[in-house]
C-alpha cells in the first residue's frame, strides 16, 4: 500500500489544487482568459512606468503593478485586469490607474461597435498611490466613470482573492462591479484595518485581531452579507470557472449600487454605542443577499 | 534609492527577452534583453543605499558562467544576494525556454 491512498480525500484534494493567491497579478490575468489567448498590453519591456516614483525615492516597477490583457473568455473578446498587491500594496497611480481606465474604454468602444467585450478585474490594492496622491483620486474618478460605461453593455466582474485584500478606491470599484467573487482570505473594505486603527486609535478597532477583521470585511462575511455573490476557495481553475459561470448569467438585472435608500436604511439603523456582532449583521442582512 | 550600472564583456549570443519578478519587498524584478553591442550591461535600481560592493560580487559570480550579450535592468526592493542570483538564474531560464 502507498501513502497516498491512506490520505483522506479532501487532502488529496487539497493537493491537487493550485493556489490563485500565490500566482502574480500575469499570471492571474492569464488565468482568467482562455488558455492560450493572453495578449498584454502595454507589458513590461514597454516600459510605461511611474514618473513619480523615482522623484521620491522610490523604485519603480516596469508595469506600474497592473497588467492589462486581451484575449477571450469562452472564446468571446474579453479583457482582464490584474493588480500587482506585492508592487506598493497594488496601489493605483497615475499610469497603472490610467492603464485600467484605458482598457475599460476600449472594451466600451468595442461594445459599442457590436463586439461585446467583457471585462474582468483581480483587485489586490490598498487604494490611491499616496505619492502620486491627486492624479491618482483623477484616475480612479476614470475608472468608476468607465466601469459604469461599460457595465451597461457587458457583465464586469470584480475578483478579490488576496491577501493584500481590496481597499480604499479600488473597494469602490468593486461596489460598481456587475458581480463580486471573494475568497475566505480576500478583505474588502473602503478603510483598511490598519488605518483605522492608527486614525482612530486602539480601543476603536485592533488591527491584529484577525478574527474581528475577517468577520467585519472578510470573504465569507462579506458573501453572506450580499456584497459579493460567490464566495469560492482559492483554487485558480475554480475562480476561473467562476469567471465563466458569472459571464454566462450576463447583467445583473439590479446592480449591487442601485438600491441606496437600502443602504442608507441600513446606516441609520445602527447604534455606534452598541457594536453588532458579525452574525448580527449577517442575520439583519441576509434577506437581501443574493 | 540608488542606481548602479555595470559591464561585463560578452562572447556568445544574444538572449530572448525574458521578465521575472516583481519589486516587492525583499523582491526584485528583471528584465532581460538582448544587449545593443557585444557586451552584457546591467542597470540596477535598488531601494537600499550603499551596497554596490554586494551586486558587484553577486554579478562577478554570475557573470563568471554567463557570456551572453544581455541586458539586464533590474530594480531591486531589498532582495538578500541569494535572492538576486535565484532571480537571475530564473531570467535566464525564461530566457531560454
Amino acid at each position: 500500500m502507498t501513502t497516498a491512498t491512506q490520505l483522506p480525500e479532501e487532502v488529496l484534494a487539497l493537493s491537487a489544487r493550485r493556489s490563485y493567491i500565490e500566482l502574480n497579478a500575469r499570471a492571474r490575468a492569464t488565468q482568467l482568459l482562455d488558455p492560450g489567448t493572453f495578449r498584454e498590453l502595454l507589458g513590461p519591456f514597454d516600459r510605461i512606468e511611474s514618473p513619480w516614483l523615482p522623484m521620491q525615492g522610490i523604485v519603480p516597477q516596469s508595469d506600474d503593478g497592473c497588467v492589462v490583457a486581451k484575449g477571450t473568455i469562452d472564446g468571446k473578446p474579453a479583457l482582464a485586469i490584474a493588480l500587482e498587491g506585492k508592487f506598493q500594496g497594488g496601489s493605483i497611480g497615475e499610469v497603472c490607474g490610467m492603464k485600467m481606465a484605458a482598457a475599460l474604454a476600449l472594451a466600451r468602444q468595442d461594445c459599442e461597435c457590436g463586439i461585446s467585450t467583457g471585462a474582468v478585474l483581480s483587485l489586490e490594492s490598498g487604494g490611491v498611490r499616496l505619492q502620486e496622491a491627486n492624479i491618482g483620486e483623477l484616475v480612479i474618478a476614470e475608472i468608476y466613470a468607465e466601469l459604469i460605461a461599460l457595465r451597461q453593455h457587458v457583465p464586469v466582474i470584480v475578483v478579490v482573492a488576496g491577501m493584500t485584500g481590496c481597499f480604499g478606491g479600488m473597494s469602490l470599484a468593486a461596489g460598481l462591479a456587475s458581480y463580486v467573487v471573494m475568497t475566505r482570505q480576500a478583505r474588502l473594505s473602503m478603510n483598511g484595518p490598519e488605518v483605522i486603527e492608527q486614525e482612530a486609535g486602539i480601543e476603536e478597532l485592533d488591527a491584529r485581531d484577525r478574527p474581528l477583521i475577517w468577520n467585519i470585511c472578510g470573504g465569507a462575511q462579506r458573501y453572506a452579507t450580499g456584497l459579493a455573490d460567490m464566495l469560492v476557495e482559492d483554487d485558480a481553475a475554480e475562480i476561473a470557472q467562476a469567471v465563466r459561470t458569472l459571464f454566462k448569467k450576463g447583467r445583473p438585472a439590479i446592480l449591487r449600487s442601485d438600491p441606496q435608500e437600502l443602504y442608507v436604511e441600513r446606516l441609520k439603523q445602527l447604534d455606534p454605542a452598541q457594536p453588532w456582532t458579525a452574525e448580527q449583521i449577517r442575520e439583519s442582512w441576509k434577506e437581501r443577499a443574493r | 534609492m540608488e542606481k548602479l550600472t555595470f559591464d561585463y564583456p560578452a562572447s556568445g549570443e544574444k538572449p530572448k527577452r525574458a521578465h521575472v519578478g516583481v519589486v516587492g519587498s525583499g523582491d526584485l524584478e528583471i528584465l532581460l534583453e538582448p544587449s545593443v553591442d557585444e557586451r552584457a550591461h546591467v542597470t540596477i535600481q535598488t531601494s537600499v543605499t550603499g551596497f554596490a560592493d554586494t551586486w558587484k560580487a553577486v554579478l562577478d559570480r554570475f557573470f563568471a558562467g554567463y557570456k551572453e550579450a544581455a541586458s539586464f535592468d533590474i530594480r531591486d526592493c531589498g532582495a538578500t544576494p541569494g535572492t538576486v542570483a535565484m532571480r537571475l538564474q530564473q531570467a535566464i531560464e525564461v530566457s531560454r525556454s
